[in-house]
């Protein structure tokens, strides 16, 4: 019989074993079952809260950007208008807060057995694809009610980029996550500047304002974010207001794949020896 | 058939906190290795684990040039003081944490139970967490639902599967999880200490378990333990790890033997050469202390069957007043077991000189329960009563089981239970009523 098992010090840069991963489909199932099931046990309302969340947040923003502020929102009504900023946002921003602490809240499974770590953020990445189903599904509730009432909105065929963008934003969440999580093992200030660069993040994407607003020039600076391209897109797709542009969505898509391959190769040579330093 | 193969496997620590030195360390180790191409600057200044001694580098090797091969079958007692790398080595094998240097081949699947219920979640049912667990543990889920009543059977916890687990008793939990562990099925099993919880009846349950998986099945297990019983019950081979070195392997009776008697070695007989640095004062200094048997021999452990001699000796400086001296018996818990005082004599107005004495106090046979003690020195005089010279805990004696030190015993199980296990007078029973 052959050795099936080699430990050695170092793997190889791009030494991703994928046929790993995949022998662990079941695990990754768990995991998102797990996070499924766990989220709101013993509560109340439930799931319920994957509505009143946004829909509180929304009622927020109509308040403070809308009605305070006196941001346009496009000529749209302001809860559809927030709400589709808030549901790419929500799911971007909540991957990104989960996946960015993988190694430090892990740390106690991780230390006592092995299996490819890197089916934890990825099945947070896909146990939070539900709730930002559900929350499109209040979006869509929302968007009916202000059809009833003779609102002229219309969907057109971008809205076909719909799952296009879902991954995108999947992509780039799990990609920033797992690099901020390989390097905040050994240096804990990350964490801190981290939380709060999110909180920032989100006034750089054109959440509570449209792109609109800007010049062609600073909408180019905007769409360095590779976040923007994709909520404008959403918009657009789904309201035919908005700004949309092919060139900025590659560029977005680019910077994802990029991201992700960086991303998985220093999560990789992290994996192997985080336990020593986290 | 090697089912394992350890060659040359080293792991280097950092000691202290990483802090703002780290980054500076590693840039540093980055411009050596990747911009002048030398050697990584902090790998060669490690040096011997020895966690009781300071040393001079920042980085240590908890394990050194680790070579040994692991026969398919093979059940290996790993066994070594706390910090001598078992669980480095257990960590490495189980890919929790990579080699510094070296490499390790395995045939087959490598399960470990570092600690059984990794991943368990509070929130979810016994039966869920089962899925869970086993999916951590590397089962797929057809495996699981194959086996689910046979984990659940095992695990004696029927009663409560559908029930979160945070409702679960400790011992509950840990019954579930060695269950789960017990069914994986692996080539190569990696048991760290797990057995150390648990009620008498699982433990004898999961040792025999165990015992199954090795001699029936024909698989290799790697067992971590402070337990000479339980390693001793289940292990044919053994290593001792000392300070990340391999310092003995065999036979796992010979083993054991050597490992206890290296174990009592550190201060079960000790001399101070140099009266500067021996224990005591200005008038009395203690050179000598150790155990002895019945012959006054010095001894590296006695029988709970024989009387045990604490043997004393010490120099008085300067001719003083009588003094007599005591003992004081402290288990390893620090529990304080006796006090015995030489107060035979109360009153005696002798002067005893200047010069070099020596004394051995007797405890008595089968009174002290198996197991390691430490004991303490004191001078006192009675009249007045004031003490001359008290010390900390200078000895440790040990003492083994009568039953377990001879050859093989056929009835493990024969241990007497009790903080003392003194031999007491019984009357011969007399009918009283027909």
């Amino acid at each position: 019989m052959e050795y099936t098992t080699v430990i050695k010090p170092k793997n190889k840069l791009f030494e991703v074993d994928l046929k790993e991963i995949w022998q662990y489909r079941d695990l990754f199932s768990m995991f998102v079952k797990r996070d499924i099931i766990t989220q709101y046990k013993q509560t109340i309302l439930g799931p319920t809260w994957f509505f009143i969340q946004p829909a509180l947040t929304t009622i927020m923003y109509m308040v403070v950007f809308g009605g305070i502020a006196k941001i346009p929102t496009d000529g749209l009504p302001q809860p559809m208008f927030y709400l589709a900023g808030i549901v790419c946002w929500q799911y971007f921003a909540d991957c990104l807060n989960k996946t960015s602490n993988t190694f430090t809240v892990n740390q106690g499974i991780f230390g006592k057995v092995y299996f490819p770590r890197l089916i934890v953020p990825m099945s947070v990445i896909a146990s939070n694809l539900m709730r930002m189903g559900i929350q499109l599904l209040l979006f869509i509730v929302v968007y009916i009610y202000y059809l009833i009432i003779g609102v002229q909105v219309a969907p057109n065929v971008y809205v076909l980029l719909l799952p296009l963008l879902v991954i995108m934003l999947a992509g780039l969440s799990l990609g920033f996550g797992i690099i901020i999580s390989s390097m905040t093992t050994k240096y804990r200030d990350l964490t801190i500047l981290f939380s709060f660069i999110v909180q920032l993040w989100m006034y750089a994407t054109p959440i509570i304002y449209p792109l609109s607003t800007m010049s062609p020039e600073k909408q180019w600076i905007m769409a360095i974010n590779p976040v923007t391209s994709i909520v404008e897109t959403f918009r657009y797709g789904t309201m035919g207001v908005g700004t949309f542009s092919w060139g900025m969505l590659a560029y977005s898509f680019g910077f994802m794949v990029v991201l992700l391959v960086i991303g998985i190769v220093v999560f990789n040579k992290v994996q192997r020896s985080f336990m020593d330093t986290v | 058939m090697t089912a394992i193969e350890f060659n040359n496997i080293s792991k280097q620590y950092r000691l202290g906190l990483v802090s703002t030195q780290t980054l500076s360390h590693d840039l540093n180790r980055w411009w050596k290795m990747n911009v002048q191409g030398k050697e990584d600057p902090y790998l060669k200044i490690g040096e011997v684990n020895d966690r009781a001694h300071k040393g001079v580098s920042d980085y240590v090797w908890a394990l050194k040039d680790i070579n040994f091969k692991v026969e398919q079958g093979d059940v290996l007692g790993i066994i070594g003081k706390n910090g001598a790398g078992k669980s480095t080595l257990l960590k490495i094998l189980s890919k929790v944490t990579a080699p510094t240097t070296g490499t390790i081949k395995a045939r087959g699947r490598i399960a470990s139970l570092l600690e059984v219920g990794t991943g368990f979640h509070p929130e979810m049912t016994g039966r869920e967490n089962i899925y869970l667990n086993g999916a951590i543990m590397g089962m797929t889920k057809a495996e699981i639902t194959r086996k689910l009543d046979e984990i659940v059977d095992f695990s004696g916890v029927e009663r409560y599967i559908d029930t979160p687990v945070k409702r679960y008793s400790s011992g509950m939990t840990v019954r579930l999880g060695f269950a789960i562990a017990a069914h994986l099925d692996p080539e190569i099993l990696v048991v760290d200490e797990v057995l150390a919880v648990g009620d008498a009846e699982f433990q004898k349950k999961a040792i025999g378990k165990m015992q199954d998986v090795s001699k029936g099945e024909g698989r290799t297990v790697l067992f971590v333990s402070h337990n000479m019983g339980s390693v001793g019950d289940l292990c044919n081979n053994a290593i001792i790890l000392s300070n990340g070195l391999i310092s003995n392997r065999g036979n796992v009776k010979e083993i054991i033997d050597l490992y206890l008697s290296s174990v009592n070695n550190i201060e079960l007989s000790r001399t101070w050469n140099d009266i500067e640095c021996a224990p005591g004062n200005n008038i009395i200094k203690i050179k000598r202390v150790c155990s002895v048997d019945s012959q006054k021999k010095p001894v590296l452990y006695s029988l709970t069957s024989e009387k045990i001699g604490i043997y004393i000796e010490y120099e008085v400086l300067k001719n003083t007043s009588y003094f007599t001296h005591g003992i004081n018996v402290y288990t390893t818990s620090d529990l304080h077991l006796l006090s015995s005082h030489d107060n035979n004599v109360y009153q005696n107005d002798s002067i005893i000189e200047k010069g070099v004495y020596k004394t051995v106090v007797w405890i008595p046979s089968n009174l002290l329960q198996s197991g390691d003690y430490l004991v303490s020195f004191a001078f006192m005089r009675y009249n007045p009563f004031n003490v001359l010279l008290t010390t900390d805990n200078l000895l440790r004696i040990q003492i083994v089981d009568t039953k377990k030190s001879l050859s093989r015993p056929e009835n493990v199980n024969e241990y007497i239970p009790g903080l003392i296990r003194p031999k007491l007078l019984w009357d011969e029973r007399i009918i009283i009523n027909q």
